[in-house]
């Protein structure tokens, strides 16, 4: 199957696409959805059974390799894939987190043994992976962790709690970050764990969020034993894996290891600015045809950027840690655009019911306006990364370097 | 501004980008708030067409020849470098008419000296607010009625390409600008590198061999020209915008306030990162754009603009904060930041303003959702 070509492979992944899928629905996508939870369950299995269908189809995994259940193909391949997928629905819950970055970190970082028995899990369908990585005490600051592992015997045993995970209490096993040594300096203390979510020891919390949703998490650890053969990288490396956790996240929708429709308007659940105004009856009003536009070209400008960003890193023209323009770009666009469509709706966008259409509730998604701009690195975060790490710029000076981590002055803990 | 250059392409870039160094460097652009000289922008020209400048949009049929095969996006390297050098010359109504030539097989001569850069063209096609141009046939002739303007480079152009109206349909001639009943008027700019003009037909009477192309259907080319200029003017500005960009870095860097370099400030950090990002996406949707209208693939009007659109709107931005992280020297004109700025300010504004594209895409997006 290696030597098919990005052609056949397209004609094969389009003719089975249109004959075994569905189309794009409202609430498919994983996201802070504001529903029953029956209604979230069922898409969970939705996307099991759907994820299940494009492996045996030959069709998961494109860019893994054979040996982990995957095709061994290319990212053209991947591309081809996610081009013939535009309107039809797709497993988003095993793109992000569990393909990328979890899989792609587990394929760069796992012992042999854990990769065998995980990544075809994953391509089959049966394993939702999920980033144990931000705490209490702070996201921002990952390497702050302070969640700790110690040695016992063959085993690990963990305690402290992790927090802001998108769907923990519906999914399988986690990436967790862990401290292993708090005589060193923070970011040279840390190891990098595979954990079963579902376990005794693990408590998981849903927190409501301010629409209503509920997918966000807390999970508090205590005594979880994890065998040392679950370690993901070395002991006192959990940054470095850390890192190229936040490299794939932040690759999003341009990582070969993502299968989504490549035009990310068609795979959105929302309806589009220009469906609000139609609904909300401004579509022939010019203010509001202006913002259609500058919508959508925020949406190619940053298509663009992405895809220029990935080549970049691919060819090694730009650094790795620019991956942090198009993030930047993503979090300010996607601020802007829930802005205009808030402006759209007009009124039925904070009054409405079922006759006012795309408009409805719009209102409910503008208050979480700053979601994108929060979850996956905050857009501050990314800012610092481009001035420090893209462009250079002298480093924030920093209580916390050249010092064992447990002298490092830390808030009150929530 | 590309990523995927060939070397070809890329020894291209450098060729003109050193060409442009030491022939319009900052302090012989400092000099010109007058206008360009004349006989220093016909030796320029000139030479810059020995460069390959001119030819990149004619077939190696019609006498031209491009580096990589796509010819629109060599051109877009050159305009990236005019924006980055603020170099003057009519790069863009030059090759623009010279396509139109190329494409239509037609005046073989004026088409040699416009490749050679020993003539220029300018090219008739924006309209004054309710203005309009008709061409009638009358006998075996072409006669044009009406005014344009703003037209770039026209006061020194030996040849107008003018876009006009005849019948209904859109039609193409080539007009020498010498020909009686053409008035050229100089107008006013704030980017002094470049010039415009308003031009005026009355009665302008040409033979029928003129056209160029069929008479009545030149409106394909016509739109496909009126994209290139979109996407050169995005390059065009990518390519200032790094050049103020480059400079404000280097300057945030050098500065020192409260014993510290501006650089070091988060504040203004976040700003340059912001700024970066503009940058970036700048060069991505003017590259993409490039592409698509090279291919003439069916979203290329709507990229066009989106480039034109993010381009003029970021383009000033940036450049306003490049100004503001200057400080008062940024408002001088003894220092160089406003070349790359009148650059961009000019940019905005010409083929159509950010609004009026923003307008246009919203037609695309509204046809194509069936809304
Ligand atoms: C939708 C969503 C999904 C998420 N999914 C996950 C997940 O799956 N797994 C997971 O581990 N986490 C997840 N998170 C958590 C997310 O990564 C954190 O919320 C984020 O990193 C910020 O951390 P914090 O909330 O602790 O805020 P803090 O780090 O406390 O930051 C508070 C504010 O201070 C700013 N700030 C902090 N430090 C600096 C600095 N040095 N310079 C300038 N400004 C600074 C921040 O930008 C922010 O504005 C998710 C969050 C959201 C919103």
């Amino acid at each position: 199957m290696s030597s098919e070509s990005v052609e056949e492979f397209r004609a094969r992944a389009r003719d089975w696409i249109r004959a075994t899928l569905g189309p794009a629905s409202g609430y498919a996508a994983a996201g802070l959805n504001h529903r029953p939870e029956e209604e979230e369950l069922a898409a969970v299995a939705h996307d099991r059974v759907l994820q299940r269908r494009f492996f045996d189809a030959g069709l998961a995994g494109v860019v893994v390799p054979p040996e982990y259940g995957g095709l061994g193909l290319t990212p053209a391949h991947q591309r081809a894939l996610n081009e013939e997928l535009g309107g039809y629905e797709w497993p988003s819950r095993f793109t992000v987190p569990t393909m990328s970055p979890c899989g792609a970190v587990l394929l760069e970082h796992a012992p042999e043994e854990l990769k065998r028995e995980h990544l075809p899990a994953i391509l089959r369908g049966e394993e939702i992976w999920m980033q144990f990585l931000s705490e209490p005490s702070g996201g921002s600051d990952m390497a702050g962790a302070l969640t700790t592992a110690v040695a016992d015997g063959d085993d690990w045993v963990l305690n402290g709690s992790k927090i802001w995970t998108t769907g923990a209490w519906w999914a399988d096993w986690a990436l967790c970050l862990a401290r292993t040594d708090w005589d060193a300096p923070k970011h040279a203390g840390l190891t990098m764990f595979a954990l079963p979510i579902r376990q005794r020891g693990i408590e998981v919390r849903q927190i409501e969020m301010l629409n209503g949703a509920r997918d966000f998490c807390q999970e508090y650890l205590t005594d979880v034993r994890v065998p040392d053969t679950h370690r993901v990288g070395e002991v006192g490396q959990g940054w470095t894996v850390a890192t190229r956790l936040l490299f794939h996240e932040r690759m999003q929708h341009n990582s070969p290891y993502v299968t989504s429709p490549a035009d990310a308007r068609q795979g959105t659940a929302e309806a589009s600015p220009a469906a609000i105004a139609r609904d909300a009856g401004r579509l022939a009003d010019p203010l509001a045809r202006d913002l259609v536009g500058q919508a959508r070209t925020l949406d190619l400008a940053g298509a663009a950027l992405q895809r220029r960003v990935a080549a970049g890193i691919r060819s090694g023209q730009l650094p790795d840690t620019a991956s942090a323009v198009a993030r930047l770009f993503f979090t300010l666009a996607q601020v802007r655009a829930s802005e205009i469509k808030f402006e759209l709706a007009g009124g039925a966008g904070v009054a409405w019911d079922e006759t006012d259409g795309a408009a409805a509730g719009v209102g409910d998604s503008f208050l979480i306006r700053q979601a994108g701009a929060i979850g996956g690195g905050t857009s501050e975060m990314a800012r610092n990364v481009i001035a420090e790490r893209v462009l250079g710029l002298p480093r924030e000076t920093a209580r916390d370097r050249g010092i064992p981590f447990r002298d490092v002055p830390r808030g009150a803990a929530r | 501004m590309f990523l995927d250059l060939t070397s070809d392409q890329e020894f291209f870039q450098e060729t003109t980008a050193k060409f442009l160094a030491d022939q319009v460097p900052p302090a012989t652009l400092q000099g010109f708030a007058d206008g360009v000289p004349a006989d220093f922008e016909a030796r320029y020209w000139r030479r810059g067409a020995d460069l390959g400048w001119t030819s990149l949009l004619v077939s190696e049929d019609a006498g031209g020849g491009s580096i990589s095969g796509r010819g629109l996006e060599d051109l877009c390297l050159i305009a990236y470098e005019f924006g980055r050098h603020a170099a003057p010359g009519p790069l863009v109504p030059a090759s623009l008419a010279a396509a139109a030539l190329g494409q239509a097989g037609t005046h073989p001569e004026a088409l040699a000296e416009l490749l050679a850069g020993t003539a220029t063209a300018a090219w008739c096609h924006a309209e004054p607010s309710g203005g309009s141009l008709d061409i009638t046939s009358d006998g075996g002739d072409l006669v044009l009625n009406g005014a344009k303007r703003p037209a770039e480079a026209a006061g020194r152009a030996k040849y107008l390409l003018v876009t006009g109206r005849l019948d209904g349909d859109f039609a193409q001639v080539l007009v020498p600008a010498a020909a009686p009943g053409v008035t050229i008027t100089p107008l006013r700019t704030p980017d002094y590198s470049r010039d415009f003009a308003a031009v005026a037909f009355d009665g302008v009477r040409v033979p029928a061999s003129a056209a160029v192309g069929p008479p009545g259907q030149a409106g394909q080319q016509v739109a496909w020209q009126a994209q290139a200029a979109l996407v050169l003017a995005a390059a065009e500005s990518a390519g200032a915008m790094r050049a103020g960009f480059d400079m404000t870095l280097a300057w945030a860097s050098d500065r020192y306030s409260f014993g510290r370099p501006l650089a070091s400030y988060q504040a203004l950090k976040h700003r340059l990162a912001d700024m970066a990002t503009w940058l970036e996406a700048s060069c991505a949707i003017a590259a993409e754009a490039a592409a698509a209208v090279r291919e003439r693939s069916p979203d290329a009007a709507e990229l066009a603009s989106a480039a034109k659109a993010y381009t003029g709107q970021y383009g000033t931005e940036l450049m306003h904060e490049c100004v503001q992280l200057h400080g008062g020297i940024g408002l001088t004109r003894e220092h160089d930041l406003h070349l790359y700025l009148r650059r961009v300010v000019l940019n905005r504004a010409l083929h159509g303003t950010p609004a009026e594209h923003r307008q246009r895409i919203a037609d695309h997006v509204v046809t194509r959702e069936g809304l």
